[in-house]
């Protein structure tokens, strides 16, 4: 049983090898480049390595998401073209199972947090049971206010259970969690805190022996958010419809409208430029346009 | 001894794949096109683009192996469009094409967008080799340039502002036809007078060759608002054929001029506003007048596909192109830094 481990989803590019429960090789980097540049060289690389014979891959795994759409996209445009060369299956790990999965046998919650922007983060809770981890509350976005009074409320935390947050997310919680979070909580360390394709890799393994894996065309990324064009749309066509118009007018209505968010779109995208290049939403912003 | 190309293009909103041989012979062209989603909202949303980019891909890229009834140990290289284009579009097939040619041992080509496009009128046309005239036209790019040996190109002129096929989807939304524009104003015109209304020709100072159409999309705008204030109807097929001849007499004359100070007399046109049925008709009058050879690739081979990636992928493959691993997404690359 081999499996390739690919997560491109944060800041964070990390690739790993694991065979028959070892992991064979790692390599991770927190570095500005884009996954695009970084990603398959560093596959390349430890592949040679470990003088990996490609055949012999099982399936290959993913941290499909939350996370950077365009990081996402990397990684999972990159596990398809696996999948489909070599004919095999791709294993969709829940980016924040992920994550949490660095802290393996620990006591209480574990909680990582990514940094979603729109004052939220993506956050999932978890709890290891020996080192099977199980979901207490599955990943979603949410504001930092409501994550805590999440984590204050629980069941667990009243018991007396503590939290580690990880990921990240964490500079954006860490003032209003030490400040308001009533239960004892505590940050993992550096080497633990990040997205790591060897956490990736051991956790699909499980999913693998549970038949939870899809074939490679199948695949598409965990985005936990509609683009900003469709929700915006949305909420137009909300508004349209609390005035009751026509049936004929609504949908001209509804045309003119999702120009003007694709306008409105082009026009925040020569205000606001993205230093990082691949960070949540930012591909929306690519194309700029002259307004008529 | 063949070589076959599986070549990937995903830089706009077309997810496209080709198999390719020898860069003259088509093996397979699939082409999943997303235009009815991005329809509704009056243009194309890059978001949405690869979204739906990262959902197709697999499919397509199958399909053109077996339309081809090859298999990717068969193919010689895997080729990828690298720009310019929609940077989360590009990424999507840059990394798909690296993973499959690293996976089955393979070396990876990228390829410049321009350069497929030009390289699309190889396909149908044998006896076409460089040098020669090649005006490249479509709703992102506006391109005159030398094509002077394989691979080697020499830009005279470009857009300063809009792209041809840009200033035609605003006009066509200004004036109601709606998204895509090309089409829509090419049909309406053909039903107006062309010498309706006179819009300017824009010339770029200092310039010879390039092109503005930024100056032509906001005369037509005027004449809108003109019209609106004064109560004058506006007779939408004249002002579409009027809009359409402006475009199209600029495109002519510039590609004719460099033509005859160059001393070259071979043109080929290509892009998706090469499709548009008055500039073909106008460039075909204007270089039987002049003697010239006019080249332009079907339809299918105008607008985006993958066929003219694997074609212009040969030529650089022949030339011992490769590209490394760490290739990446340009969304503004330019020809000459190709």
């Amino acid at each position: 049983m081999k499996i390739l481990a690919l997560d491109s989803s944060g800041l964070v590019a990390s690739v790993a090898i694991i065979a028959d429960g070892i992991l064979l090789a790692e390599y991770t980097v927190n570095y500005k480049k884009t996954h695009s540049q970084t990603l398959l060289p560093m596959l390349d690389e430890i592949a040679r390595m470990v003088e990996l014979d490609k055949k012999t891959i099982d399936a290959i795994a993913v941290a499909a998401g939350p996370g950077s759409f365009t990081g996402l996209r990397i990684g999972s445009a990159t596990a398809k073209g696996l999948g489909l060369a070599l004919q095999k299956p791709i294993i969709e790990v829940p980016t924040l199972a992920g994550i949490a999965y660095n802290l393996g046998f620990v006591k209480g919650l574990v909680c990582p947090v990514m940094d979603a922007r729109r004052q939220q983060v993506y956050s999932g809770i978890y709890r290891f049971e020996g080192d099977r981890l199980v979901t207490v509350r599955d990943q979603t976005p949410i504001s930092v206010t409501d994550l805590i009074a999440e984590l204050n409320g629980m069941e667990e935390t009243l018991t007396g259970e503590g939290v580690i947050f990880l990921g990240d997310g964490v500079p954006v919680l860490r003032s209003e969690a030490d400040s308001t979070l009533s239960v004892p909580h505590s940050y993992a360390p550096a080497h633990l805190a990040m997205q790591r394709a060897g956490a990736v890799g051991v956790l699909a393994c499980q999913l693998y022996a549970e038949g939870k894996y899809v074939p490679a065309e199948k695949h598409v990324p965990i985005y936990l958010r509609k683009s900003q064009a469709e929700q915006q749309r949305d909420r137009m066509k909300g508004e349209s419809a609390g005035n009751a118009p026509a049936e004929s007018d609504l949908i001209s209505v509804q045309v003119e409208a999702a120009s003007k968010v694709v306008e409105e779109l082009r026009a925040r995208a020569r205000t606001e430029a993205d230093p990082t290049g691949g960070t949540p939403d930012n591909s929306e912003f690519q194309k700029t346009e002259e307004n008529p | 001894m063949s070589v076959d190309i599986l070549a990937i293009e995903t830089s706009c909103d077309e997810t496209a794949c080709a198999v390719v041989r020898d860069g003259r012979e088509i093996l397979s062209n699939v082409i999943y096109t997303q235009i009815d989603m991005h329809t509704v909202f009056g243009g194309v949303v890059p978001e949405l683009a690869s979204r739906a980019h990262i959902d197709k891909i697999n499919y397509v890229v199958q399909k053109a192996l077996d339309d081809a009834g090859k298999t990717l140990e068969d193919v010689d290289a895997v080729a990828v469009t690298y720009g310019p284009g929609l940077v989360g579009a590009l990424l999507v097939g840059v990394a798909e094409a690296k993973a499959m040619a690293w996976a089955a041992g393979k070396p990876i080509i990228g390829v410049h967008h321009i350069e497929g496009h030009i390289s699309a009128n190889y396909i149908e046309h044998p006896d076409l080799e460089p040098p020669y005239l090649g005006l490249i036209v479509s709703g992102g790019h506006t391109h005159l340039v030398v094509v002077e040996d394989w691979s080697k190109y020499r830009i005279l002129g470009r857009t300063v502002d809009d792209a041809a096929g840009e200033a035609y989807d605003k006009v066509a939304r200004a004036i109601g036809l709606g998204y895509p524009g090309g089409p829509k104003i090419d049909r309406e015109a053909k039903k107006g007078d062309p010498n309706a209304v006179h819009f300017p020709i824009a010339h770029v100072n200092g310039s010879e060759y390039d092109f503005s159409f930024s100056g032509i999309k906001s005369a037509v705008l005027n004449y809108l608002n003109h019209a609106q204030m004064t109560g004058d109807a506006v007779d939408r097929a004249d002002l579409a054929a009027s809009f359409q001849k402006a475009v199209v007499d600029v495109l002519v004359e510039h590609t004719i001029r460099a033509a005859k100070n160059l001393k070259i007399n071979r043109i080929g046109m290509a892009g998706g506003v090469a499709s548009n049925s008055a500039l073909r008709a106008a460039m075909q009058e204007a270089c039987t007048r002049e003697g010239y050879s006019l080249y332009i690739p079907s339809p299918i081979f105008c607008t985006d596909n993958a066929a003219m990636i694997g074609v212009a992928a040969y030529h650089e493959y022949m030339a011992g192109v490769r590209s490394g691993w760490d290739l990446n997404a340009v969304p503004s690359l330019r020809l000459e830094d190709r």
